[in-house]
């Protein structure tokens, strides 16, 4: 099987001793949506930027759809687009010529790349400021020209580091919906993202960097499986009385607040049924924190304690 | 493949010619002030008083020296800010992950340098018909060594703004040793009017080669023998050629 994104025992060592790769394998599927997660300074930055060609690796394998980067890199660069984290485009050119230029460094021929750049800015609905200076858009017109310029070149692996920093609600699902359409029409995509409730809403599998290593890489669905306790708040009315629930760990937070603990094979019918008996009416219900952020905690935190013991 | 490194070296010779043409009146309008004043204090006002040199008039002697003292000046500065500019604001990436080989970087950033550097000649050229008129010697040896002096200070640039980690170091080098070479290097006297010791010293000074090529091709009188200066050129541009290839390939000051 033909891997969009193929790497055996990567290891990077920065000039200075930093460690920050210690030997990653990691396959990605292709058409898939890959979240590369990981806390600050885990590594997933140096994996990306070894992968596009950023940073220098000390040892180890890359392929991308079969090519190896040791020795067709033009192919692999070929197939990959980059969105980076930090705004990278010259400030002063018009949003058009950045999206030219980008497709020229890909040998796309002009008359092409000038009907590439209507379709894309139109896309990110930047068509309209098109020979408007880079400096002058807002954030968020910044993040969608970073990528309209990552798919100048049509790639079949479109890499995203961060996309959705600093990006606001309405225009973050916007986002999503544009590269779950990508994703549908073929385009492989990783992500990396620090928005838990992003990857979990868009990706079907998941790598977790922690300290330069692979501590998890599996499908959402068999990663969600292994959170064993979920945390609910249910808003409720007491009229003074204090709610007591039978087999679970429950916490009043306030008074209108109560925070339950329910385990996978609990379920929360009972809960319902003995605060009804007790005449303590339930408002409403959500999670206390996204079930993702839950286990990526619980998990980087193990690898902590972990290394702490070592 | 051969196609794809066309349009990408179309690319981003475009995108620095797009750029100094943008911001002219910093890149085009000062060397053309800078030489106006030269020919108009050196030649025209103090040339009179200093009579002739190698059998021209001061005025006509200088007139090489400057257009060639404009063209590396342009090519060398062009090239250094324009390179260390993208590494500061980090859009060499753009060039850094695409398919664009380290040849075509290189040449890339080069045409910029000598589109400029030739504009900003050709304008210097114009200014001096008001002073003298125009007479060329060989119009080969003309082109030859302006588009040498062009590549050669180009790729210099180019290694400055490699090792570049602020602005000031993109300044420093054309301010502490590019000018007083070319000040040095035969703009407004004759290598041969210095005592022996300097002008030995003289001939460590790649500007001299230069500037003697150019103003045989204009005026038909040398400081160093034409072919010695074209070969001198040559091995400059090759040399830093193969440093700049390196450097960049390895991703000197661009890869972590």
């Amino acid at each position: 099987m033909t891997y969009a994104l193929e790497i055996k025992d990567l290891k990077k060592v920065y000039t200075g001793g930093v460690q920050a790769l210690r030997g990653i394998d990691l396959k990605v599927e292709e058409g898939d949506f890959y979240a590369l997660l990981g806390p600050n300074g885990a590594g997933k930055s140096t994996t990306i930027g070894i992968v596009t060609s950023l940073v220098n690796k000390t040892s180890g394998k890359v392929n991308v759809f079969g090519y190896d980067m040791d020795t067709h890199l033009m192919q692999v660069k070929l197939q990959i687009g980059l969105v980076p984290q930090e705004f990278n485009f010259s400030p002063f050119e018009t949003v058009q010529q950045i999206v030219l230029n980008q497709a020229g460094y890909y040998g796309v021929p002009r008359k092409e790349a000038l009907k590439r750049s209507e379709k894309y800015l139109r896309q990110s609905d930047l068509w309209e400021k098109r020979n408007v200076q880079a400096q002058k858009l807002s954030g968020g017109m910044k993040r969608r020209l970073m990528i309209s310029r990552a798919l100048m070149h049509e790639p079949r692996l479109l890499i995203l580091d961060e996309p959705t920093a600093g990006v606001d609600i309405e225009l973050r699902r916007e986002m999503w919906t544009f590269l779950k359409e990508l994703n549908e029409n073929g385009t492989t995509i990783i992500l990396t993202t620090h928005y838990l409730e992003e990857a979990e809403m868009l990706c079907r599998n998941i790598g977790i960097i922690q300290k330069g290593q692979l501590i998890e890489n599996t499908s959402m669905k068999s990663l969600l499986a292994k959170l064993q306790f979920e945390t609910i708040i249910l808003d409720i009315e007491t009229s003074g009385r204090v709610p007591v629930i039978k087999g679970y760990k429950s916490e009043l937070m306030d008074e209108g607040s109560l925070s339950v603990e329910v385990a996978r094979d609990q379920g929360i019918n009972e809960v319902f049924s003995q605060l009804t008996e007790q005449g303590i009416k339930v408002l409403s219900m959500r999670n206390k924190s996204n079930r993702l952020e839950e286990l990526f905690l619980k998990l980087t935190e193990e690898t902590a304690v972990g290394d702490a013991h070592v | 493949m051969f196609k794809l490194y066309f349009t990408a070296l179309k690319g981003l010779s475009v995108k620095e010619t797009n750029r100094y043409l943008r911001i002219w009146i910093q890149t085009l309008v000062p060397p053309v002030i800078t030489t106006s004043l030269y020919f108009i204090i050196f030649g025209n006002l103090i040339g009179k008083r200093i009579g002739e040199m190698e059998g021209f008039s001061y005025m006509e002697f200088i007139v090489p020296g400057l257009i060639m003292m404009s063209v590396i000046t342009s090519s060398y500065s062009n090239v250094s800010s324009s390179f260390f500019s993208q590494k500061f604001q980090k859009n060499i990436e753009e060039l850094l992950v695409a398919p664009v080989p380290t040849h075509i970087i290189i040449w890339g950033f080069v045409i910029g340098g000598m589109g400029r550097s030739i504009l900003v000649g050709i304008l210097v050229t114009i200014i001096s018909l008001f002073f003298v008129p125009l007479q060329v010697y060989s119009w080969s040896i003309v082109v030859l060594t302006l588009l040498m002096t062009s590549i050669l200070f180009s790729l210099a640039g180019l290694l400055n703004g490699i090792f570049a980690k602020s602005f000031d170091d993109v300044s420093i080098v054309p301010t502490f040793i590019l000018q007083p070479l070319t000040y040095l290097g035969g703009v407004f006297f004759a290598i041969s009017m210095l005592p022996p010791f300097w002008q030995v010293v003289s001939q460590f000074n790649p500007i001299v080669y230069m500037i003697s090529g150019f103003r045989f091709g204009i005026l038909g009188v040398v400081d160093v023998p034409i072919l010695f200066s074209v070969l001198i050129s040559f091995l400059f541009v090759i040399s830093l050629y193969a440093i700049n290839w390196y450097l960049i390939e390895k991703g000197r000051g661009l890869r972590s």
